[in-house]
């Protein structure tokens, strides 16, 4: 399959390591994956802050770049962006973009692979983020894609549906009721004992991440992409 | 009148303490019990979907099926009333009161007399409202406002109810135990019920073909209310009619498992009219607009209508849970109220409403009429941003910024390169509760041209 990643904005800046092993991923399971590299932004922060005007071009000028036959299928290490693309677009230029999906469908769902190989001797905690849970309905087939990774002590999260607080332009612009919600999200991390909260989506693990590094908490947050990447 | 914005009240309620428990522990309590009874049910997505669809229907033929309901009041012995806006609907009900030859009225709980601050335009006339539900009258008892839909006390716990019906009800002697606190409510309240000729109720549901009247509760307050007085008047917004008497089987089946986590609320009263020798004489019917027919204007938006006041929305959203109800300014707090308020009042007055959401969904996956709040909060973020100057400057010079930033990949790559800055940004909304990542020595682009 020749596969195009569409790495987002924040994957590429901010958290390289989830494209370079959602990369890896695909790469090992036999596919082409090639990198747009046109592309940008979705315009998600745009839209979801109220400014559909700007939005609304970087939605078409994704579409022009990811809308190519010559691609089996899109996949994205973030649930949100795939969400915007999916729900959002129509409403705002009137039309989605065919075969973009979030990493752990296109595994599981399209390419049929539930063991990608991998090895990583942890204890791991997974936190489903709300886009990938409510928006795009993933399921547990991140879950599943965890269960055979060799060697993982896969650890469930109390109060696992409830969100971390992120909500993009929320962590700012309402950062109070964020932290209470971050502080909630951190103590059930930290109940479960895992030395790894993994999830789907970098600006959560950005989040939950920062929380946990401020109190010098000690567990690491890591891109499901990466864990299922590891070869140990 | 502009509300004071959410994210400057939000603060200090995260702040109390007692409050967030007593939230944590109704919200979590209730959570459950709704999971539970929905489960039960085996067709629940369909009974949504057929909710949704019988409130649309009727939000979009509204004219038709009030006129309809008129017809059916007036032929069953009622009388309708027409209000424009919270002014007319209370003017109405102390006119109403004053003929009946009362300066008293007793209340069923109703979001729509909060709405409209019923209680304090009848105070102004002379007229003094009692409330009957339990804890809307904590509410009044205590010159508080209420925090959640249906359990407007929310933020209360009892040994402080048991200190306010010491003092207000006097009952120097009263324990904090439950029966003791609602036993004293109850000899409170009786003395009302016998001797106020007045009930004021709002409406879960009027049906147009019947002229039928549904109110639904649990405490039998609302009973006593809408039968024992020799007159009764109704205030409804104009959402709340059903086309047809047989719409109230699935819309009986979704409050009560969305809102209380019931099979079956413990007193629904219907009412049509009136029936001579039986109940209340005269029954007027306001039919309340104030602001509904604007919000039925905006085709995203109006979906918010459909709203039958279960409360589910609170009860699973992260947001409210912790910064409680009176950080919304607004009669109905919540997810729904961030959707209702801003399109019911002025969009200006309310505009940092649409904000005070993570987008995270439970909203949605819980609503009984499929109302998508997510959509309608980005959708009114969206008109904040075009219709109001709300949005601050600097954001404004961001936002384009960025778009421009986005627009080309050359000032993009460009614009990665000052990754660093991270630490010299003015990021102090992020930096006061979490650590900034460390910036990664390649970007991802950067690697892939170099492997």
């Amino acid at each position: 399959m020749r596969v195009a990643l569409f790495i987002t904005c924040l994957n590429d800046t901010l958290a390289p390591e989830a494209g370079r092993a959602t990369v890896a991923i695909l790469e090992r399971l036999g596919h082409e994956v090639v990198f747009p590299q046109e592309q940008t932004c979705c315009g998600q922060m745009h839209a979801n802050s109220g400014y559909r005007q700007e939005a609304a071009p970087l939605a078409k000028r994704f579409a022009r770049i990811f809308d190519d036959s010559s691609f089996d299928a899109v996949v994205s290490p973030s649930a949100s962006c795939v969400g915007m693309v999916r729900e959002q677009y129509p409403r705002l230029i009137g039309r989605t973009v065919p075969r973009v999906y979030e990493l752990t469908e296109l595994l599981v769902d399209v390419l049929g692979v539930e063991d990608v190989g991998a090895t990583f001797p942890h204890r791991v905690t997974y936190h489903p983020t709300c886009h990938g849970l409510r928006g795009l309905h993933l399921g547990d087939r991140p879950l599943r894609l965890l269960r055979n990774v060799r060697d993982l002590d896969l650890v469930e999260l109390p109060e696992a549906t409830t969100c971390c607080g992120f909500g993009g332009t929320f962590a700012v612009k309402n950062a109070d009721t964020s932290a209470a919600m971050l502080s909630d999200k951190v103590r059930c991390v930290l109940d479960t004992g895992a030395d790894v909260c993994a999830a789907g989506d970098s600006s959560c693990l950005l989040h939950i991440g920062g929380g946990l590094r401020r109190q010098r908490a000690g567990v690491r947050t890591m891109h499901l992409a990466e864990i299922l990447a590891s070869t140990g | 009148m502009t509300a004071t914005k959410f994210q400057v009240l939000a603060p200090a309620e995260l702040a109390k303490a007692q409050q967030r428990r007593n939230l944590r522990t109704a919200t979590t309590t209730i959570r459950a019990k709704r999971a539970a009874v929905v489960a039960e049910v085996e067709d629940w997505e369909a009974l949504r979907e057929q909710g949704a669809r019988i409130k649309d229907e009727a939000l979009a033929n509204l004219d038709v099926h009030l006129e309809r309901l008129e017809a059916s009041v007036t032929a069953a012995g009622g009388t309708v009333h027409w209000a424009r806006d919270a002014a007319q609907a209370n003017a109405i009900v102390a006119r109403l009161t004053r003929e009946a030859g009362s300066d008293e009225v007793i209340k069923v709980k109703s979001m729509a007399t909060d709405e409209i601050g019923l209680n304090e335009a009848l105070a102004a006339q002379g007229i003094t409202a009692h409330e009957t539900d339990l804890a809307e009258l904590i509410v009044q008892l205590a010159g508080d406002r209420p925090s959640h839909i249906l359990v407007p006390a929310i933020h209360r716990n009892r040994v402080e109810i048991r200190d306010l019906f010491r003092e207000k009800l006097g009952e120097p002697d009263l324990s904090s135990e439950p029966a003791e606190l609602t036993a004293a409510a109850r000899r409170h309240l009786r003395r009302r019920f016998l001797s106020v000729g007045v009930g004021v109720s709002g409406a879960n549901f009027a049906c147009a073909d019947t002229g039928t009247v549904a109110v639904v509760e649990s405490e039998g307050n609302g009973r006593m209310c809408t039968t024992l007085p020799h007159t009764l008047i109704t205030v409804m917004g104009i959402e709340k009619v059903l086309p047809r008497f047989a719409d109230l089987g699935a819309m009986l089946r979704l409050l009560p498992r969305s809102s209380t986590g019931e099979r079956m609320n413990p007193y629904t009263s219907l009412w049509t009219g009136v029936t001579p020798g039986d109940g209340p004489q005269a029954f007027h019917l306001i039919l309340l607009d104030n602001g509904r027919t604007a919000t039925l204007a905006d085709p995203v938006g109006r979906d918010a209508l459909r709203c039958i006041r279960c409360s589910a929305c609170l009860n699973v959203c992260p947001v409210y849970e912790r910064a409680g109800g009176h950080a919304y300014t607004s009669t109905y707090p919540g997810p729904i109220g961030a959707i209702l308020a801003p399109q019911l009042a002025e969009l200006e007055d309310h505009t940092s409403l649409p904000w005070a959401s993570s987008l995270c969904g439970a909203c949605y996956e819980v609503c009984p009429v499929k109302i998508d709040i997510p959509t309608i909060l980005v959708h009114l973020r969206g008109r904040v941003v075009d219709e109001t100057g709300d949005a601050p400057r600097v954001e404004r010079l961001a936002m384009r910024a960025a778009a421009a930033v986005f627009a080309s990949r050359r000032r993009y790559e460009a614009a990665q390169a000052a990754r660093r800055l991270t630490r010299l940004a003015p990021l102090r909304p992020w930096t006061r509760f979490r650590e900034l990542p460390d910036p990664p020595r390649q970007t991802f682009r950067e690697w892939w041209a170099d492997r």
